[in-house]
Order: C-alpha cells, then structure tokens, then sequence
C-alpha cells in the first residue's frame, strides 16, 4: 500500500517547532495567562467558603432539583471527602471542572446554534468534533505542554477539547427537536429568525442543551486523572501518586471521591434539565 | 379586487426545480419529472382568487400537495415560480422586511395539530402574535384576554397548551390568529385533527366568526362534507393541480371530470342539494279559469288524484282533489268553493333538501316550492329519494 511517501510527521514537526512554538508563543502566553487568572480565580473562590456552607448548598440544591435520596448522599458524599482530608484537592478539581464547562457552553451552545441553522455549518462542525472526541488525548495534550506549559491550563484546553463536543451536538439537536409546526407557526405569525431564536427554539431546547452540559461536565470530571499527568492539581494528582507508589489505598479514596464529585454533580445538573 | 390572488404558483421539491418548471411549461406530468429527476412536484400551476369576505376551500387527499399550497401563500415555502397576491401585492417579491410586515397585519393562520407554544401559557400563547410586533404587555394581554373571550375560554388563560383537550387547544389556534386582527384567516386542516362532534362545533363556529367579522378565510382540508359545508366555493386538488373550482353544487352537479365524479360520488347529498335541485314542474297546471270539467279530464289524462291550481302570472292557489272535482262538476259549483289551501306544506327554493326529509314523510301531497307567491314547481317523496340518491339532473328524469 506503500505507494508514495507522505511526510505528515516532518511537516508537522517543521509546523510545531518552526512556526507554531516561535511565532505564536506570545500569543499563547497571553491564552495561558487569562486561563491561569481564571482557574485560580475560581479556586480560591470555592476553597475560601467553608466546606460547610459548600456542603449545605449542595445538600438544599439536590433535595430541591434530584429528591430526598440524593440530597442524603450528598451529605454522606461531602462528609466522606472531608474524613479523607480530600476537600482542599476536590475543590481543585473541581475549579478545572468549572472552568472548562464554562468554556465548553460559551464555545459549544453558538455552535450548536449555528449548525442547527445551517446545513453547510453542520457539515463543517461535525468532523471538527468527531476529530476532537476521538483522537486520543496523549496527541494533543504532548503539543497543549508545549504550548501552555504545565499546570491547570493544558489541563482545561485538553478537557474542552474531549468535553465540549456534546454541548455542541446536543445544543443541534436540541433545536432541531423542536416540533416544525411550533416552528412554522411562529414565522406564520410574522417573527424575525431572531425573535424565533429567543422565543421558541432556545426555550423549548433548554432540557436538551442542559443533557448536553451534564455529559460535558462528566466528560470532563473524567479527565480530571488524565489531567493531572500534565500538571493539573486535584483528585487526579492523589489519584496518579497513588497508581506510582503502588499505594491501592491512596489511589481508591481519590478515585471514590471523583465519584462522589460525579454522582452529585450529575444529579443535580440533571435535575436542572428536568426541571425547565 | 381580490383578496388573495394565486396565478401559476409552483413549487417543486428537489435540486433543479427551475429546471423541473420548464419541463412541467413544456407539458410534461408529475409522474414524468419524477422517474426522470427524481424531484417532486408539490403543487402544479395552481391559480385560484379569494374574495374578500368568502371562505375558499382547497380539497384534497393526502399528497395532493394542499398543504404545500397554503404555505405558499404566506411563504412559509418558497415557490419555485408564479406569484402570489395578497391585497394586489405579490408577496413572491418582497423582501424580508415586508414580508414579515404582511404575515403580521394581513395573514392569520391556524395549525392542524395547532402549533401552539408549549412553554406559554394561553394568555401568551394569544398574545404571541402582538408580542412579536413588539405591541406593549398590558395592551396586548388586552386583546388576548378579550379574544380568549370571544372563543369561549375564559378561566383558562394560565393554563398551558398540554392541559388542555384538542378542541381547546384548537380555540387557542383560532383565537391567536384572530388577535392579530387579520383580514385573512389560513386555516391548514383546522379541524381534522379533532373527533366529530368537536369538529362540527367548530365548523358551526367559524361560520359564526366568519358572519360576525367578515373575515377572508382559505381552508385547506381532505374532507369533502367539511368542504361543502363550509365552503362558499370549493377547489379540488389532485396531484399538486387544481382540477375543479366552482360552488358546492356546481361540483356536485358537473364534475369536472371522473376523478372529481368519483370523489363526489359519496357525499351525502342532503345537506347540499336544496329543494330547487329536485322539484319539477307539476306535470297538469290548471290555470284558474279552467273549471272543474276541464280539471276532472286533465287528472284522467294524467293519470292523478289531484292537481294544482295557479291564476294566469302562476301565483299559487291551492290543490284540487279528483272527488271535490267530481263534486264540483257534478253539483255545478265554482271551483274556488272546492280549493284547499290548507294541509299544503309550500316552502322557498332554496330549503335544503335534509329539512324536507321529515316533512315529506309526513304530507299527503306533494310540496309545494314558492316564491314571491309563484308557484316554481312541486317536490315529491319520490323526488327527494332519487334527488339524494342520483343527484339532481338524473334525478329529474327517473321521476318524470
């Protein structure tokens, strides 16, 4: 099958290293730096409020949007990761896990929007996001140290990239789910294709979009490991020092506690969903 | 001038549509542009005119490309040629602005499954299409609350659309459109998607909306009886074309060809024929100066028992039996002695044919048609039976 020689890994090298990393690196120090500001920003914010007000949050949150049985687990959950002296890495974690979500919704919902209204968008966008769930992660997250250095910020950049795919596609959907009469009945009754954004298609695929933010909140949560290899502080870094010293129990009371984060994070962002 | 104006529209479905215009121009069928390009023609040179203050019925079957045509009337789908007039403006040519201008303040329209909001309330749902037009809260949640009003669902105006039943929901349809005060109403299959007797409720109440305010209405719907009943004219669709336009009666009574005849074939005949359709002329008329001698031998030339009597400009007298003609021969006494007047059921021309039905049954002679005093003509049992059953042309000849 060898039938010509396709140098795509000297070009690439050449593209990387002649270009990329010389040309652009002020430009992507200024990218790394408002990250940075961001991701510390939120981390410092959430590890300022006491773990008991964060919990009591959490607990009045699940009971009101998942039930009772969440709203238990929820302080079962919380008062676990306090008793492995885990809460200071679990608001890392979850600081990362915020950051790239919101990336994720304010990339990924206009997105969404647009490939829903146009057929040549589509067609467009939806080899970008096959390309970006999977390709595997080492690929791009060798290249985003490069770029980035180490630390929270190739860790957000790799995490949109996995996480911000379903935002995108379940946004799509979301709108074009919504009942072509509906549609038809609205321009019928003579709305500008703005008016029809804001009064009928986006209100009516909220709960859609809001599956797609849950998925890219799990997405992302399950990247919190994988992140923490290039520098990411959290649960994935107790995780990773666990796997490396052999220590089986360091390594489950992290990973327990990344499912704890899940659990609650997917019942209430759900509940949400269910809820409009 | 007419209100709505539809000359040539066209729409065809699929990747060259100019292309597929200039084969239908060239003659060419539906069936024809199909197998060879494979795109689909929706509806086929249609034209048609809606005055103002009439309710025009499109009919057809499913695929007969009926929808399609309404949604080129508010451009709800963008025809591939012909024009459409709206008010003397082709609204083929506006640009958007004004397109979206004219759906506001000129078309209402009304959905088979209704369309309505499922995230607004009834109120809202009302208000939509003045909120659209950016028309202030309190205003337009006042001419909501009134037109909720008008369609008989008041107490309903926080409730959304799921909690209510179809028929309902469809008095949100009909009452969002009809907030907008639009002189022209488009209602696509308003009513098919309801049960029967909600249906004919809500028949019976757009012709009551439609005398009340005199609104233009294009209905669009696949049932016959629905057409004839609403319709002040009706056009029948088949294949994406408009094979027959005319009155009720006048595709009743002349299908245009045996499509339409097949399709008429079944329609229940009473609530559209009307007296007028069946009466025939009586066969004996006495005019009034004949006496009773001339009376007796006409019945026996007949071969009847009893005539009607009419002066010189045929105004209508009574009846004459064949016993009070013999009496009246016999015993010598003028004839205006012998007249009955009384026990003769005389109704006007244009009596539909359903109300006759139990009255027939009932009398012993003939009914009598009148008008302005006149007699027109005489309607038997046996006419309104072959009237309902052969419709009125040969209807005429089996009763003579």
């Amino acid at each position: 099958m060898n039938y010509f020689n396709f140098p795509l890994e000297d070009w690439t090298n050449e593209f990387v290293n002649g270009w990329l990393l010389p040309v652009m690196s002020g430009f992507f120090d200024k990218i790394s730096v408002a990250l940075s500001t961001f991701i510390e920003g939120v981390t410092n914010l959430i590890i300022a409020i006491p773990p008991e007000v964060i919990t009591i949050v959490l607990i009045l949150l699940a009971w009101k949007l998942a039930g009772k049985g969440t709203a238990l687990f929820t302080l079962i959950g919380c008062i676990y990761i306090g008793s492995v002296d885990l809460w200071f890495e679990t608001m890392q974690t979850v600081a990362i896990v915020i950051v790239s979500t919101i990336i994720s919704v304010i990339f990924g919902v206009p997105v969404g929007i647009l490939s829903a209204k146009s057929s040549l968008m589509d067609k467009i966008v939806r080899p970008i996001l096959d390309f970006m769930q999977t390709l595997p992660i080492f690929v791009y997250l060798i290249p985003s140290i490069l770029l980035f250095g180490l630390g929270g910020v190739p860790a957000v950049i790799a995490t949109f990239v996995f996480a911000a795919p379903p935002a995108v596609r379940m946004t799509r959907l979301g709108i074009l789910q919504v009942p072509g009469e509906v549609v038809e009945a609205s321009k019928a009754f003579g709305s500008t294709s703005k008016q029809l954004l804001l009064k009928v298609q986006l209100p009516l695929a909220i709960p859609t979009i809001m599956a797609g933010i849950n998925q890219t909140i799990m997405l992302a949560l399950s990247m919190a490991v994988v992140a923490s290899m290039i520098g990411a502080p959290g649960l994935g870094s107790i995780v990773l020092s666990g796997i490396s010293t052999v220590n089986v129990g360091l390594g489950l009371i992290g990973g327990l506690a990344i499912v704890v984060i899940a659990i609650i994070l997917d019942r209430i962002t759900q509940g949400i969903g269910n809820k409009l | 001038m007419n209100k709505i104006e539809v000359n040539n529209v066209t729409k065809i479905f699929g990747s060259h549509p100019q292309q597929g215009l200039k084969r239908l121009k060239d003659g060419e069928q539906k069936s024809e542009i199909l197998e060879k390009t494979g795109m689909t023609v929706g509806v086929n040179q249609a034209s048609f005119a809606v005055k103002p203050g009439e309710i025009f019925v499109i009919m057809g079957l499913s695929g007969s490309g009926k929808s399609t045509l309404i949604r080129l009337v508010n451009r709800l789908i963008e025809p591939t040629g012909g024009e459409v007039l709206i008010d003397g403006k082709d609204i083929t040519k506006m640009d958007k602005n004004t397109l979206i201008d004219t759906r506001r303040k000129k078309l209402g329209m009304v959905f088979q499954k209704f369309g309505l909001l499922p995230h607004k309330t009834i109120l809202n749902n009302v208000a939509y299409g003045l909120e659209l037009q950016g028309i202030s809260k309190q205003e337009r949640e006042q001419r909501a609350q009134d037109t909720i009003k008008d369609v008989g669902l008041s107490g309903y105006e926080d409730s959304y659309p799921s909690q209510l039943s179809g028929g309902m929901q469809q008095r949100v349809g009909i009452a969002r459109a009809l907030a907008n005060d639009t002189d022209i109403l488009l209602m696509d299959e308003a009513f098919s998607a309801l049960d029967p007797i909600i249906r004919k409720e809500m028949q019976d109440e757009l012709l009551k909306i439609q005398n009340k305010l005199g609104k233009t209405v294009l209905f669009i719907t696949h049932d016959l009886d629905e057409a004839l009943k609403l319709g002040d004219r009706i056009a029948i669709m088949k294949d994406g074309r408009i094979v027959q336009t005319g009155t009720s009666e006048e595709i009743l009574e002349n299908p245009a060809n045996d499509y339409v005849s097949n399709f008429v074939k079944d329609v229940d005949r009473s609530k559209v024929l009307e007296a007028s359709h069946v009466m025939k002329k009586p066969e004996v008329l006495l005019s009034y100066k004949d006496g009773p001698r001339v009376a007796v031998r006409k019945m026996e030339e007949a071969g009847i028992s009893s005539i009607f009597v009419t002066d010189k400009e045929k105004n209508f007298k009574g009846l004459i039996t064949i016993d009070d003609a013999v009496k009246a021969y016999q015993n010598n006494i003028p004839m205006e002695e012998v007249l009955m007047n009384d026990n003769i059921y005389s109704t006007p021309p244009d009596t539909p044919l359903n109300d006759l039905i139990g009255i027939a049954a009932d009398v012993k002679y003939p009914i009598v048609i009148v008008e302005d005093g006149k007699l027109l003509g005489i309607v038997s049992r046996v006419s309104i039976l072959s009237g309902l059953v052969l419709g009125k042309e040969k209807g005429e000849v089996e009763s003579t």
